[in-house]
């Protein structure tokens, strides 16, 4: 096996004036799973499209396997990626096994159908037709069919959107399953939680450029020992006051809603609830988070991933993901 | 993890894949196999053919007299002695195609010259009268009847049903289903794995191979038992010339479907290339009813190839070779159209 499975570099993909992707390098290890994070419009699907040799760069250099696409190889390496697309519609009247034998017939080798759809817990839906699935099911179909081939590498662009909490945490399983045999996975997500779980390996895109990149845990500890404080006070804050504190990194605030960035090295927990006493202000709902991959992109961009990316289906597992404003007073 | 086990064939699966696609969706059934039967019933009852009507006359006379009689009791003729008002109100109408007045000296007809039937009544009225009053015909002649098989409406029209029905289901189950295909992601999703892509494109033939039996077969035993239309040639052939008509339309449809992204200018296009064949390819009429100088230029659509071929087939029995002329037209825009859309053909 190839040391590494997917590089690519000086990358980019022009429409008209505007550049999606605006330059990208990639080297992903084979057996490693690569996370692309970032909000809609950053350019992870375009960059996705072009690995999978489905869309021409504008400028760049690809190769999966140390193969570039277009040098007639194209059928081999197709053999051996696996891919889900985005909002990808399969054969409405076709019943869910049907799928997976038609997808299966493409490859040479690969897995049974039955063992996928046990796999992605679609045996009782086996005999229904595509059409009549819930937008979780038709996901977890997409994602067998990219399975079916027994692919080296496999691309998956937002696997788990619209999926709810147990589904996902199922095709996690999945995924962590595909990888222990030795697969490579190029993830996209804009869910901070899953390339933490996921990823060994994260690359943050924004406006088509990677402006950070490192495992969950480097890109977390690069915004130094922070802790997150959440709380709603009745009464008014005094701000500036409040802000000259040293350990005092940052305040958000929306209505009554503040979020405190607080610096462990110079004060504790405890120190801010004395700060608070002495301005009588009463923090209602207090909680504390340690910092997450959401902190380093609103640490990076000024904006909340989120906050750009709701989707009415996606459930967000931490409560300091969701609602929250933009105001960010940085003192660093 | 690989299981080098023995897959179903990605051509069978493919065309399993557009079979199941046809017959699980109720409408189509319905405007494959119902509409033209229903179409067929509707045009059949319509035109029927009826024996030769006789010539409806008006006689305005005093009853009673030699030539009125004559008229009156002429097998030949429908006539009913009426007074002169009516008559004139009843010609206008078109109720009646003459007026033979034998109130004068000199019996005359009244008639309008520009309807059809009034020559032919003026004739027999005036042989019945000139009979009456003496005439001796100088030769006798006599009348020898025959009904061929082929010359009433319904004959025509069946085969112009098949020939549009095919154009329908190849124009509507290729271009269309594509650019829905390409419209769903679907055709994206197919070019990242190894599918052969020749497979794909050729699963569509298949099917509609199959299809197409059915089809024709259809339509040809309806007439057979409700009308008693008899496929003169062979039925092979009826189905090898409806073969080349399906993948000539599918050539066409397959151009259409190469790069349009959305279904509402497919639509369009269908509809565009349809429309005017369905007027001018003598499916309903005969083209031969268009001015002179337009009768090659329909010739070369083909529509009117495959019309002119089925007919040739099924009303003259025609062999293969006898409508190689129309097969030509036909394998010219199928071929045309396939190789221009294998050039042009997007997959996203």
């Amino acid at each position: 096996m190839e040391q590494v499975a997917i590089s690519c570099r000086n990358l980019r993909k022009r429409y008209g004036q505007k550049a999606a992707v605006d330059g990208i390098d990639l080297t992903v290890p084979a057996g490693s799973c690569q996370g692309l994070l970032g909000p809609n419009g950053a350019g992870k699907t375009t960059t996705v499209e072009m690995l999978e040799g489905l869309s021409d760069p504008t400028e760049g250099a690809i190769e999966l396997f140390g193969v570039a696409w277009k040098t007639g190889q194209d059928q081999r390496l197709r053999e051996r990626i696996g891919v889900q697309l985005q909002e990808t519609q399969l054969a409405d009247k076709l019943h869910v096994d049907e799928v997976l034998t038609l997808f299966r017939s493409f490859y040479p080798s690969g897995r049974r159908p039955e063992e996928l759809l046990e796999l992605l817990d679609l045996t009782e839906h086996r005999h229904q037709q595509y059409c009549r699935l819930s937008g979780g099911q038709k996901q977890r179909v997409a994602v067998a069919c990219a399975l079916v081939g027994s692919p080296d590498l496999l691309f998956l662009d937002e696997p788990t959107t619209g999926l709810d909490p147990r589904a996902r945490q199922a095709l996690w399983g999945v995924v962590t399953d595909f990888r222990a045999k030795g697969g490579t996975v190029l993830l996209t997500t804009h869910y901070m939680e899953e390339a933490a779980a996921l990823c060994d390996d994260i690359a943050i895109l924004d406006h088509g450029k990677v402006i950070a990149r490192g495992t969950p845990r480097e890109l977390v500890d690069g915004l130094g020992d922070v802790q997150f404080l959440d709380f709603e006070l009745a009464t008014e804050l005094n701000e500036a006051q409040f802000s000259a504190a040293p350990f005092v990194r940052g305040i958000n605030r929306k209505g009554k809603r503040y979020r405190l960035t607080l610096d462990r090295s110079l004060g504790s927990l405890r120190q801010v609830l004395e700060f608070l006493e002495a301005q009588a202000a009463v923090p209602i709902g207090l909680s504390a988070h340690q910092a997450t991959l959401d902190d380093v992109f609103m640490r990076l961009t000024g904006r909340e991933l989120s906050a750009e990316t709701i989707d009415a289906s996606g459930p967000k597992a931490d409560p300091a993901n969701s609602g929250k404003s933009n105001n960010e007073s940085n003192h660093a | 993890m690989r299981e080098p086990e023995a897959a179903s064939s990605a051509m069978w699966e493919l065309t399993k894949m557009r079979l199941r696609e046809f017959y699980r969706e109720k409408g189509i059934i319905f405007w494959v196999f119902v509409f033209p039967l229903l179409m067929a019933i509707g045009l059949g009852i319509a035109f029927r053919t009826r024996p030769a009507e006789r010539p409806r006359i008006a006689v305005v006379a005093e009853a009673g007299g030699a030539l009125a009689n004559a008229l009156l009791e002429s097998p030949r003729l429908s006539a009913e002695l009426k007074d002169a008002t009516t008559a004139r109100r009843e010609l206008a109408h078109a109720k009646v195609d003459l007026i033979v007045e034998l109130t004068a000296a000199q019996p005359s007809y009244i008639f309008d010259p520009a309807l059809d039937k009034a020559p032919v009544a003026k004739m027999v009225v005036d042989s019945v009268l000139q009979q009456a009053a003496g005439r001796r015909d100088p030769l006798v002649t006599r009348d020898v009847t025959e009904t061929h098989q082929g010359s009433r409406y319904i004959d025509f029209l069946i085969p112009g049903l098949i020939g549009m029905n095919l154009m329908g289901t190849s124009m509507w189950g290729v271009g269309y289903n594509l650019v829905l295909a390409r419209k769903r992601r679907l055709l994206r999703r197919f070019a990242v794995t190894p599918m052969n892509r020749a497979n794909f494109l050729l699963s569509y033939f298949f099917s509609r191979v199959l299809f197409l039996v059915l089809e024709i077969s259809v339509l040809v035993l309806f007439g057979r038992l409700l009308f008693g239309s008899i496929v003169q040639g062979g039925l092979l052939t009826l189905i090898v010339v409806g073969f080349l008509g399906a993948a000539s339309f599918a050539g066409i449809s397959l151009l259409i479907g190469a790069r349009i992204e959305n279904t509402e200018s497919a639509n369009g296009w269908m509809n565009l290339v349809q429309l005017p064949m369905w007027v001018l390819s003598g499916t309903f009429f005969s083209y031969e009813r268009f001015p002179e100088w337009l009768h090659l230029p329909i010739r070369f659509l083909p529509l009117t190839a495959l019309n002119d071929a089925l007919r040739a087939v099924f009303n003259d029995g025609a062999s293969l070779v006898g409508c190689a002329s129309q097969l030509l037209v036909l394998g010219l825009w199928g071929a045309t159209g396939f190789l221009v859309a294998l050039r042009t053909f997007r997959w996203q």
